[in-house]
């Protein structure tokens, strides 16, 4: 498969892309996350210090906003805007490496649930129902409390682990629901294996609710990343991460304001990018709306 | 002949899709006189239901219904009302009847809370008034215990229940026009014959017109006065029933004539029309049916047919209608000669 | 119905299962147990952490300790809090009532508000009123809930100090306060928590309702329903809403861990008493009975809850209440 035709098989036909980039949200989204991913890949050039060094804890602790510091410094004396730098880049390989290992788990469980039917897959979907219904953030708190602050692949592989429900979910249903058609039942009739038969025809088929997926997936991990170091149990410090700066000025918001403000910017807006990407997606995707508002029927309250 | 309850003329409703501007109903024009029944015939696809939808002025975007359509009804010109207007007209003066009794009902309110709305909109009732009302029109559609089952909700009943609730909805309001697209197509054919008669007996008590709209045949030659037949979009041929029966003129009615099954006739020649209708986003230049006609020549391509006057009220879009010897010829149609060199 | 009612129930009872297993197995895979935590001080010696491991019964075979720990969870038994030096049961006993007070109240609020601003959307869709609903409820729901908590306590209790910023009543003179001033001082300190997680809420449930809106407006009978010559307005906010909240209710259910997550952030950030401050406490001062047993709790609240939304809904469709 030639790229083009690889792409066009993800996102359908060629409307679907169109509609895609024609839509205010992608646009606002790449563009938000180019700067992003820009930034933490060259953050050892663009920060003016090294994020966790204690410049001078005498005389630079806990500074407002100035030239020398434009977003301030922490408690510890260290630069606010080197720490935000570095910081993208936890949020953001955690966030690509959880999901990206997430989608991994769950479609390889859905296929397993969906080709070998029965019992197995009876036990592996009860067992993923009651996992959707267990809040994600406890079972990281205790996770994480019980094994002190984390070490980023630990912390990543604990997202994925947590992270993979959904996928499997939709990839088993996906899986019967081809199970049952006869082209399948031919290709298997041909001695198409498994493996084949996954990756030619039921990949495609999930492709685009999976890729919604994993951008909202992504915009939640960052968040229960950011959630968990203002707990203090994120990545281990001094690894400068966005929660964890906000973390070391929550206890004295009022005066530290700048600790507070501009790292929960950075996730904002990052978290924001993923969620209009995904919704923007889900939109190019699913193209069945509600009617627009020139219809004389449904102008109606004009 | 005094003027005609409702009018539509050069009626055009386009859909705006991703892969064309689909033409469902492409100039359509027909009468329906008061107290008349007049029905609809073609396949599907034909652009019958949405011409019934466009009347309401239910069709949904990406459709919409063009510029320079008129449909009057009691004199008014319905493309200029406004939507309160509408909402006046519809349910209360045209009522519609649709195809899907399982789905037609909202299933989270009982029934007499569905029929008993129509009253509350257009008559202030209130709710036990409206109820009370809802009551008398199950008991003029004939459901047993109506007390009872004005209570019930719409899984409870069987389908053909359903759309007898479905036409107590449509006649709370003692219509001038009820629209019943297809009303039987859902139903058991054991059903369908009661539902029919109801609907008949019903509207020819209370001098209802019907616009009634279906691919078959045998219930327009049951009920209708008028026929009007729709292709591709188009009318192609318009009559008093006896007289479509009896000197059917298009050779697409033909086909649907030859395709009805009839009691004591040789069932074994059923015959059928070969090919299908072709796409509305790209319909032909010359004759829509050109394709499929056993009739067609060279004109028949390159010259679209006007509705040609047969005489008696009786039009067809068919240029038989200036050479009628052509009639003596009939060829296997283009369709069927695709097909078998396909085959 | 009661076909339904037991399946739901049999689901309910395989999650709360399976969280105390995983909390059983996490805990006893962690680094290090509870004893060598607990008396991790110096003087110490480990034949005596060895002897309160016997005592505790932490030389015991895993089977065994994961069934006595499973049976004394069963009767309540949640064991002893070290950093509050009472019994776990009547630590979360203390803080659990603040919590569903919190977390009930957000819960009607963010109801109400979110299907208001669903409904609103949907009588225009695609309208400039959607669209900018749209983008307010994404940005909300992009924010993290600590973040938002924080903000709005800078601005309403420290810039504008309007709003007590911390606790369930002012400390000291809240006893000295008659009736009426006790209740107020109440409810002022409700205002900046409960906003907050509605706020949260609302973000995640309108955006839920306005999708099961979108879902059900191409029916048929919305059709009819205009066809009968109702408006739009009345045909979005009656026939389309009924429906469009049946899945709403099952949502509440399933809207419960991100509340009770929600919650966690909301209540440490303003000091709210209740489980989840009790949850952040216990991970800073890693007293892991408090910490397994507020997991456990919170996620069988959670499942309970969303047991009764599902029966509830159940009860609320007449397709499967009338049958």
């Amino acid at each position: 498969m030639n790229p083009s035709a690889a792409l066009a098989s993800i996102l359908g036909p060629r409307r679907t892309l169109s509609r895609l980039l024609h839509d205010s949200r992608t646009r606002i989204a790449l563009v938000v996350l180019l700067i992003v991913a820009l930034s933490a890949v060259f953050a050892p050039l663009l920060a003016p210090y090294d994020p966790t060094v204690q410049l001078d804890i005498v005389r630079l602790p806990s500074q407002p906003p100035s030239f020398a510091h434009p977003l301030g410094t922490d408690p510890y004396s260290r630069d606010v805007l080197s720490r935000l730098l570095y910081g993208g880049r936890i949020s953001l390989a955690v966030g690509l490496g959880a999901v990206l290992l997430a989608m991994s788990f769950g479609i390889a469980i859905g296929a397993v649930a969906g080709f070998i039917g029965g019992a197995v897959d009876a036990v592996l979907m009860r067992f993923v129902d009651a996992a959707l219904s267990i809040p994600r953030l406890l079972v990281l708190i205790l996770v994480a409390s019980l094994w002190g602050s984390l070490g980023l692949v630990p912390l990543t592989l604990l997202m994925a682990g947590t992270g993979w429900f959904a996928v499997s979910r939709l990839v088993r249903a996906e899986t019967l629901a081809l199970r049952e058609r006869e082209f399948i039942v031919a290709a298997r009739a041909l001695g198409a294996s498994p493996m084949r038969i996954l990756v030619r025809h039921v990949l495609p088929n999930v492709a685009a609710p999976a890729l919604v997926a994993a951008a909202l997936g992504i915009a939640n991990v960052i968040l229960l990343e950011a959630g968990l170091s203002y707990l203090g149990i994120g990545v281990r410090p001094p690894t400068a991460s966005w929660g964890a700066i906000i973390q070391d000025g929550a206890e004295r918001v009022s005066d530290l304001w700048w600790l507070t403000l501009f790292p929960g910017l950075a996730i904002l807006v990052t978290v924001f990018a993923c969620n209009a990407l995904g919704d923007a997606l889900r939109d190019a995707f699913d193209p069945r709306q509600l009617p627009r508002g020139n219809d004389p029927t449904f102008a109606a309250e004009a | 002949m005094t003027t005609p309850l409702l009018e539509l003329e050069n009626l055009h409703t386009y859909f705006y899709t991703d892969t064309g501007v689909a033409r469902a109903v492409d100039g359509v024009s027909f009468a329906v006189g008061v107290g008349e029944t007049v029905g609809v015939v073609g396949e599907s696809g034909c652009g019958k239901s949405v011409t019934a939808l466009s009347i309401l002025r239910l069709v949904r975007p990406p459709g919409r219904i063009e510029a320079g359509s008129v449909m009057r009804f009691e004199g008014k010109d319905l493309m200029a009302l406004d939507e309160e207007a509408m909402q006046h007209i519809r349910g209360n003066r045209i009522a519609m009847v649709f195809q899907e009794p399982m789905t037609a009902l909202n299933p989270v309110f009982t029934i007499g809370d569905q029929i008993g709305e129509v009253a509350r909109v257009h008559a202030g009732m209130n709710k036990r008034q409206a109820l009370a009302k809802a009551v008398e029109m199950l008991k003029l559609v004939g459901i047993p215990a109506p007390e009872q089952r004005a209570g019930e909700y719409p899984h409870q009943l069987s389908g053909g229940m359903r759309q007898r609730v479905v036409i107590a909805m449509a006649l709370v309001m003692n219509p001038a026009l009820v629209i019943a697209d297809e009303p039987t197509t859902a139903l058991d054919v054991t059903i369908q014959a009661q539902i029919l008669e109801l609907l008949a007996d019903l509207t020819r008590r209370l001098g209802t017109s019907v616009l009634l709209i279906t691919h078959d045949l045998g219930v327009v030659a049951e009920n209708c006065t008028r026929v009007i037949v729709m292709y591709a979009g188009e009318v192609v041929e318009e009559a008093a029933t006896s007289d479509l029966f009896a000197r059917a003129h298009h050779p697409y009615t033909e086909g649907l004539l030859g395709a009805m099954p009839r009691v004591g006739g040789e069932k074994d020649r059923l015959a059928t029309i070969p090919g299908t209708v072709p796409p509305p986003t790209n319909w032909p230049k010359g004759c829509r049916f050109r394709d499929r006609c056993p009739y067609s020549w060279e004109r028949c391509e390159s010259e679209h047919p006007p509705l040609y006057q047969i005489g008696g009220g009786h039009t067809s879009r068919c240029h038989l209608a200036e050479e009628p010897e052509r009639r003596q010829h009939p060829h296997p149609p283009l369709a069927a000669q695709r097909g078998a060199t396909a085959a | 119905m009661r076909r339904f009612f037991a399946g739901r129930l049999a689901q309910a009872v395989i999650v709360v299962f399976l969280v105390t297993t995983i909390t059983f197995l996490l805990v006893h895979l962690a680094p290090g147990d509870p004893i060598s935590v607990a008396l991790d001080k110096p003087g110490v010696t480990e034949a005596v952490r060895q002897q309160w491991r016997e005592a505790f019964g932490l030389d015991r075979p895993l089977g065994e300790q994961y069934l006595r720990w499973l049976g004394n969870a069963a009767r309540g038994e949640l064991g002893w809090s070290f950093s509050f030096r009472r019994p776990v049961r009547d630590v979360i006993a203390d803080a659990l009532p603040r919590t569903l007070l919190l977390v009930g109240l957000s819960m009607v609020f963010s109801f109400a508000l979110g299907i208001v601003v669903a409904v609103l959307q949907t009588e225009r869709p695609g309208g400039r009123r959607d669209r900018w609903f749209g983008r307010i409820l994404l940005l909300l729901y992009s924010v993290p809930d600590f973040w938002l908590a924080l903000v709005v306590l800078l601005l309403f209790a420290y810039r504008l100090p309007i709003f007590p910023p911390s606790g369930i009543v002012a400390p000291v003179v809240h006893d000295y306060m008659s009736f009426s001033g006790r209740l107020i001082d109440r409810l002022l300190h409700l205002v900046l928590p409960v906003t907050t997680l509605t706020l949260l809420a609302t973000a995640a449930i309108s955006r839920h309702q306005r999708s099961a809106l979108a879902e059900v407006m191409p029916s048929d009978w919305m059709r009819t329903a205009i066809a009968k010559g109702v408006s739009h307005r009345r045909a979005v906010r009656r026939h389309a809403l009924r429906n469009a909240l049946l899945p709403s209710i099952t949502l509440a259910g399933l809207y419960l861990p991100a509340l009770a997550a929600g919650a966690l952030f909301v209540e440490k950030v303003y000091s709210w008493p209740g489980m989840g401050l009790l949850a952040a406490n216990a991970i800073v001062a890693r007293d892991y009975p408090l910490i397994t047993a507020s997991v456990l709790i919170t996620s069988i609240a959670v499942a309970l809850g969303a047991l009764l939304a599902d029966v509830a809904a159940a009860a609320a469709d007449p397709r499967i209440r009338v049958s």
